[in-house]
């Protein structure tokens, strides 16, 4: 990067002029009325509308019930992901034909966007809770995978020379050995996962009955209420963001924990 | 017991014809309780031996034997000590050393015992529960010797164990492998570069010549060792004052100059 480090505080503030340009050319946009006002509503007429869309309810629920809905979706998509990626990947690392076998596969398969999912996942998992749930994961399943793969790949070859002097067999070299060794890896791999799922989150809604954000800004769409899409916009980005921020906390949490301990 | 076969042994790196030839027709025996240093210039192959004997490595011509058997994989019963100690940062003292005796299937009051005794020997005891970072470079390494020790190992592998130690924790080191050996003899291959680390440990010192590595020249050490008593001295400074102590020395070193030498280096 260019120029010279900021404080917090000085990198704070600018951050703050950025969001203030933001809005003010939002605000001249559409309150001049260069853009038509319904293509782009003014900031004054969204914030209200997401004001009265935590209490009242669009499309069957309330904003942070549609939220609700939401985050249980992606919570399972991201949780599937883990849990079938970073055993699998740690497995790719140490067993040199399971890495032949499936990564082929798999580098063919990750470039499919989520999105691309969506009929299939529909005919396939349904529109309930399995079909969404698929493109999520769909989403966040790659980066866990290869980061937990790289992870046990490149662990320290003198540490797998002494696991197998001592005797160790693949099962305790793979939860003893590589799996501590692949932490960081994996914990840099989760926080994209995550924010790659959250970002799948209203492709994978666009096929589900009931409720989430992604479905309600479908909803929005099809009355062309566009401060009703907008609120959906901001809500996703604002949680997107908190789901990072402590993702960050929690992987700087364990890089203290391992500074101490490992 | 364990004794050490290398059979004209060559090791080539690379594709067999055209590759890096580093080993040539190495032969070499190390007796039951014997310790063996390997000398030798930088590259010339010192290590890959001691990979062979530990399985990480495989000849491209030849037989690298223990007690008769063919080596065919790395396993507890030739222990290795790295350079770099090779802990697992993530597991304490006890830890460490425990793993090598859960692979082998040791109930877990038979292991808390071994790895009493084993924190004891190598003076560790208050240690026990610490992390690796924790500790000093001398004692990561007291716990890598620790942790090869306690499987009770046919043969010990060492592969210059001392090289990453300060001058004064390297002494200290060097006097306390003695006294291991006194109180529990094994058949040790020690590699190093520092020729009086060689005649201070061992009981013959093998030299080896520049690459390709052959075996140039044997010493005995220990028969002057014994008829010249320097057991009798406890301290390393005093034994390398010795003159049959400075007269193996210098006999070593001039024989590793002349393979620098045939390069005029």
């Amino acid at each position: 990067m260019n120029g010279a480090p900021l404080t917090i505080r000085q990198g704070a503030l600018w951050g703050l002029l950025g969001i203030a340009l933001f809005l003010g050319l939002w605000i001249f946009l559409s309150v001049s009325g260069i853009v038509p006002k319904q293509f782009l509503p003014t900031p004054g007429e969204t914030a209200a509308r997401f004001i009265t869309l935590l209490t009242s309810p669009f499309a069957g629920a309330t904003l942070p019930g549609h939220l609700g809905s939401s985050l249980l979706r992606y919570l399972y998509g991201v949780l599937l992901a883990a849990v079938i990626g970073v055993p699998l990947g740690l497995l790719m690392g140490w067993f040199r034909l399971l890495d032949d076998i499936v990564t082929p596969i798999f580098d063919a398969l990750r470039f499919i966007a989520p999105i691309a999912w969506v009929p299939f996942a529909a005919l396939w998992f349904g529109t309930g809770i399995g079909g969404p749930v698929m493109i999520i994961f769909a989403g966040a399943f790659p980066p866990v995978l290869i980061n937990a793969y790289r992870g046990a790949r490149f662990v320290e070859p003198r540490l797998i020379e002494a696991a197998r002097m001592l005797g160790t067999n693949d099962y305790r070299t793979i939860s003893e050995i590589l799996l501590p060794a692949a932490v960081p890896s994996i914990m840099a791999g989760l926080r994209v996962s995550a924010g790659l799922g959250w970002q799948s989150l209203v492709g994978a809604e666009l096929i589900v009955a009931a409720a989430g954000v992604g479905f309600m800004m479908v909803q929005a769409q099809a009355s062309v209420q566009t401060t009703t899409v907008l609120t959906g916009m901001i809500a996703i980005g604002l949680v997107g963001m908190l789901i990072d921020v402590l993702l960050r906390q929690g992987e700087a949490w364990l890089r203290r924990r391992r500074g101490l301990e490992a | 017991m364990g004794s050490i076969r290398f059979e004209n042994v060559d090791k080539v790196f690379g594709p067999q014809s055209g590759g890096v030839k580093v080993l040539d027709t190495i032969n070499l025996e190390i007796r039951d309780k014997e310790f063996v240093a390997i000398v030798g210039p930088s590259g010339c192959g010192k290590t890959t031996c001691l990979r062979m004997v530990a399985g990480f490595e495989a000849p491209s011509a030849g037989l690298v034997s223990v007690n008769g058997r063919e080596i065919k994989a790395p396993g507890p019963d030739r222990a290795v000590v790295f350079q770099q100690f090779a802990l697992f940062p993530w597991k304490t003292v006890r830890e460490n050393i425990d793993l090598g005796l859960r692979n082998k299937g040791i109930s877990k009051t038979g292991r808390a015992d071994l790895i009493a005794d084993a924190l004891k020997l190598m003076n560790l005891e208050s240690h026990a529960d610490a992390y690796p970072h924790q500790l000093s470079g001398g004692m990561q390494q007291r716990v890598a010797i620790a942790r090869a020790y306690v499987l009770d190992p046919e043969v010990l592998l060492m592969d210059e164990p001392f090289g990453a130690l300060d001058a004064q924790t390297r002494v200290v080191m060097q006097e306390e492998l003695v006294r291991l050996a006194r109180v529990n003899p094994r058949t040790v291959l020690f590699i190093t570069h520092a020729v009086e680390e060689a005649v201070y440990l061992a009981d013959r010192v093998a030299i080896m010549s520049r690459r390709p590595g052959r075996i140039k020249e044997i010493v005995d050490v220990r028969s002057i060792r014994l008829s010249e008593d320097w057991d009798r001295h406890a301290k390393i400074e005093d034994v390398m004052d010795l003159e049959s102590f400075v007269h193996l020395r210098t006999q070593i070193w001039r024989s590793l100059r002349e393979e620098k030498g045939a390069n005029g280096l």
